[in-house]
């Protein structure tokens, strides 16, 4: 019947120590210059640590196959705003 | 089958206002949502009574300037947000999703009534920005000038527009959860009738599009009190980015109002010709089609904007592409109608209407997907007309043709066939005769958003002033024997189209919870060979 | 027989022969509880898009003004905002053992989680507070007689803009989630909440997580920009 228990209480303080060490990561390396990759590393962390919250706090892992495709429309859609848009403003020097 | 209503059905079961504004059925928060959509209809339709008098002369002499910047834009505002955003989805589709899934209630009926409620407090909110003084800015609400230098109500507009999105956006979720896990056994989504695969289309894109056009007012409202400078190019802003975020909504908006559109003229075609709508597969995929590819073409409307060439051209060729699910529709409606027994009740009227109109308005937008030609006619009337004869010409008269269709079901009356055939009539007339000239105005270079306009342009601007008269006339016309059916028009039975749908059998009107017991469904949508009713007669 | 606020367990759901707590339209509880979910995923979409019309303004301004951004992001005060994002991830961790308790039927675990879970978001909102308190102080507020370092004052001036607007949106979305975890510790109090019907911990849990997600992403956007920089 429910999947609550799929995902354990070992496994929700794994992913919180997870997590706690990626915010550790990602503001001590702000302080190093690693030029345009700071901001890919800061995002990229973001995205992981967000992931971590989505699959086991949230029991993506353990949910039906329509909350995958409800989730994966909404970064769809978001990346359509973001990249569209883009569109526009990085080549508007080209002509 | 008799003609008489059931004892108990879903409107004498509870009398009294509280029972109805504190109502979770669904069918009783439709009928809700009809007596608001009506009244903002009619509001936004006395600005159009304005605009038109003041455009029958070439001089700007009705009102002033300003003024009639506040009517167009009110205009747009209660149209728009108000009227054809709401209208059939949250009439029609609240009214029939449940039945037509055979289920007894939507998946969040309380949430549904509140929906009712943020709608009508969003519109109130309007409302009285429109009376204590009213908005200037177009329904485009376009910075600097919304934010930095107008003097209007743009703050208490804003926030009601951005109010009533939330019910656009809780009604799109109760649809796609209902459509996706409330359906009655056997009803797979390939046996789904053509409108439901139209409403959850339009409930995708009331789901993904409006929280953008929230937080782009809520940044507009916030901007012109604090002057925090997102928009404002003395501050380094930019008002292109405005108009990014606002087309991004308003764009798939258009489709929001006219995919419900679509999915009742699916209905009404396969029940006026008693024949499954060619092309099934297609059409319903379309629909999907059409919701999707709508939220990548919004750029088309900021051409001239400042916008760069490339970003330009890659919207202008993914707006040819959302034509093709549109055209596909059509085709397969007058591939149904082919070899059909094609009927000329009201509602059938009403969808030829929509089929002939809507492919003109849909062409006219092709033209414009072409940056070179939208150079030309963009801010002129040419798309004036495009968008009416698609809004109008399309969604109006889809609506109009759904509320006869199913007024039988919903009210348990039949209204009069001639009043209603002679109206349809009046009113098709009158569209043509209001926007058609306006293409020919906005080709010879007239502006829109103007009142004063160069004398050789008037003999035109009569002609579209009298053609909306006559269409505001039509209008009122099924008002006044709509509502006198309610009382005196002869009770229907359950099924007087014959027609082949969940929604058909079950009384007229229905009870509260909708079946008697859960139906299964065995059978293919628009499944007419198998039918077993013959039409009744039914011609008052 | 003991009073009913002194458990430490869930009450037995009512039997199932004589009553099942599921609204009308749906056909079992289960059927309820998946649907309800998925309501709320639904939801959560509409709010991805809501800060994503934002998201999309931080990046094209970012893009335009990177060093006007690095000198705003500069004054951000970086231990509010990462103590923030440990106290938020710490929150989403007792969310979770909240959830878990409610399917295990352990009502003392509920409360107490459910509890700490509401402390933290008020801490959340009393270093913002301090936060906001501090920027006002020093004239970042934009619009109230901001002050910034030139050349970079207009372009830092739309840095703030985004900050307040973007951190204000998640600490209102904050205030509603500890309303929402206010109410859901009175329904678990008060027996609503049984071993059968827990879906509404889960579902308030969705809401909390992903105001936790959009300020995980916000962190290193607004404070972390330019960092290395002296």
């Amino acid at each position: 019947m429910s999947t609550e228990h799929a995902i354990s209480k070992r496994t929700y303080y794994t992913v919180f120590f997870v997590l706690l060490v990626c915010t550790y990561l990602t503001w001590q390396i702000a302080y190093f210059d690693l030029g345009p990759l700071n901001t890919v590393v800061a995002l990229a962390i973001a995205i992981f640590k967000a992931t971590l919250v989505v699959l086991f706090f949230m029991h993506a892992r353990t949910s039906p196959r329509l909350t995958w495709v409800v989730i994966m429309a909404s970064l769809f859609w978001l990346g359509i705003l973001l990249v569209l848009t883009a569109s526009d403003y990085l080549t508007r020097n080209w002509i | 089958m008799t003609s008489h209503p059931p004892a108990r059905h879903y409107i004498n079961n509870g009398y009294g206002i509280k029972s109805w504004l504190l109502t979770r059925d669904h069918k009783r928060i439709a009928l809700l949502y009809l007596t608001g959509v009506t009244f903002f209809f009619f509001i936004g339709g006395a600005f159009a009574v304005l605009i038109r008098l003041e455009l029958a002369t070439p001089a700007g002499d009705l009102v002033t300037d300003e003024t009639y910047n506040k009517l167009f834009t009110m205009h747009g505002v209660m149209m728009v947000f108000f009227f054809l955003i709401p209208a059939i989805p949250a009439v029609l589709g609240n009214f029939l999703i449940p039945i037509m899934i055979g289920a007894r209630d939507l998946a969040f009926p309380k949430l549904n009534l509140a929906s009712w409620y943020i709608y009508m407090l969003g519109g109130l909110f309007t409302l009285y920005a429109l009376v204590s003084g009213g908005v200037d800015t177009g329904w485009t609400f376009y910075t600097p000038f919304s934010t930095v230098s107008s003097t209007t109500n743009v703050i208490p507009t804003a926030l009601g527009i951005f109010i009533t999105g939330f019910s656009s956006i809780l009604t799109g979720l109760n649809f796609i959860v209902t459509i996706h896990r409330m359906r009655a056994p056997g009803l797979t989504w390939s046996r789904l009738p053509l409108f439901l695969w139209s409403m959850y289309g339009t409930s995708l894109i009331n789901v993904l599009g409006t929280p953008v056009l929230a937080v782009t007012l809520l940044l507009v409202a916030v901007e012109r009190v604090f002057h925090f400078g997102f928009f404002d190019p003395a501050l380094g802003g930019d008002p292109v980015l405005f108009q990014h975020l606002f087309w991004f909504y308003s764009h798939p908006a258009v489709y929001v109002m006219v995919l419900p559109a679509m999915g009742v003229v699916s209905e009404l075609v396969a029940a006026g010709c008693r024949k499954p709508v060619f092309g099934y597969p297609f059409v319903a995929i379309a629909s999907l089609s059409i919701a999707i590819l709508g939220f990548l073409v919004w750029g088309h409307h900021m051409f001239v904007a400042g916008q760069s060439v490339y970003a330009g051209l890659i919207f202008s060729i993914l707006s040819y592409l959302v034509a093709i699910p549109s055209a596909i529709k059509v085709f397969n409606w007058t591939a149904t109608m082919y070899r059909g027994a094609v009927s000329w009740e009201t509602p059938m009227l009403y969808a030829y209407g929509f089929i002939g109109l809507f492919t003109i308005g849909g062409l006219t937008g092709l033209f414009l997907a072409a940056v070179g030609l939208d150079v030309h006619v963009t801010d002129t009337y040419f798309i004036i007309a495009h968008f009416h004869y698609i809004m109008v010409g399309g969604t109006i008269m889809a609506y109009l043709g759904g509320l006869h269709f199913w007024w039988p079901k919903i009210s348990g009356r039949l209204y009069n066939e001639w009043l209603a055939r002679l109206s349809a009539g009046i009113i098709f007339a009158g569209f043509n005769l209001t926007f058609f000239p306006q293409f020919v105005l906005g080709y010879l270079g007239m502006p829109r958003r103007y009142h004063a306009y160069p004398p050789e342009f008037q003999v035109l601007n009569v002609l579209s002033s009298a053609g909306a008269s006559i269409l505001g006339f039509g209008y009122l016309i099924p008002m006044a024997y709509l509502m006198w059916s309610l009382r005196y028009g002869q009770t229907a039975s359950a099924n007087p189209w014959g027609a082949v749908g969940l929604e058909w059998s079950t009384t007229s009107p229905p009870p509260t919870e909708n079946f008697a017991e859960t139906p299964t469904v065995t059978w293919k949508p628009y499944d007419y060979e198998h039918a077993i009713s013959a039409p009744e007669g039914h011609v008052a | 027989m003991r009073s009913p606020h002194r458990r430490d367990t869930l009450p037995d759901p009512p039997s199932a022969a004589t009553y099942e707590h599921f609204a009308h339209q749906f056909e079992s509880v289960d059927h309820q509880k998946e649907v309800s979910l998925l309501g709320m995923w639904v939801f959560l979409t509409t709010e991805v898009l809501f800060f994503g019309g934002m998201f999309l303004a931080y990046s094209i301004y970012r893009h335009a003004y990177p060093s006007a951004f690095a000198a705003a992001s500069h004054e951000m005060i970086v231990w509010a905002g990462t103590l923030n994002t440990v106290v938020l991830i710490t929150s989403s961790l007792t969310m979770a053992l909240a959830v878990h308790a409610a399917a295990a039927g352990q009502r003392r675990a509920l409360l107490v989680c459910l509890t700490i879970t509401i402390v933290l978001g008020c801490v959340f909102l009393g270093v913002k507070a301090y936060e906001y308190r501090t920027e006002y102080l020093e004239h970042h507020l934009p619009g109230y007689a901001f002050e910034f370092e030139a050349p970079y004052a207009p372009q830092a001036q739309i840095f703030f803009s985004l900050y307040f607007m973007m951190t204000g949106l998640h600490a209102v979305h904050m205030i509603i989630g500890i309303g929402i975890m206010a109410v859901m510790f009175w329904l678990s109090w008060r027996g609503t909440i049984t071993l059968e019907y827990s879906s509404p911990i889960e579902i308030s849990g969705l809401y909390w997580h992903f105001v936790d997600i959009v300020w995980i992403v916000l962190f290193p956007l607004l404070y972390l920009v330019g960092r290395h920089v002296h």
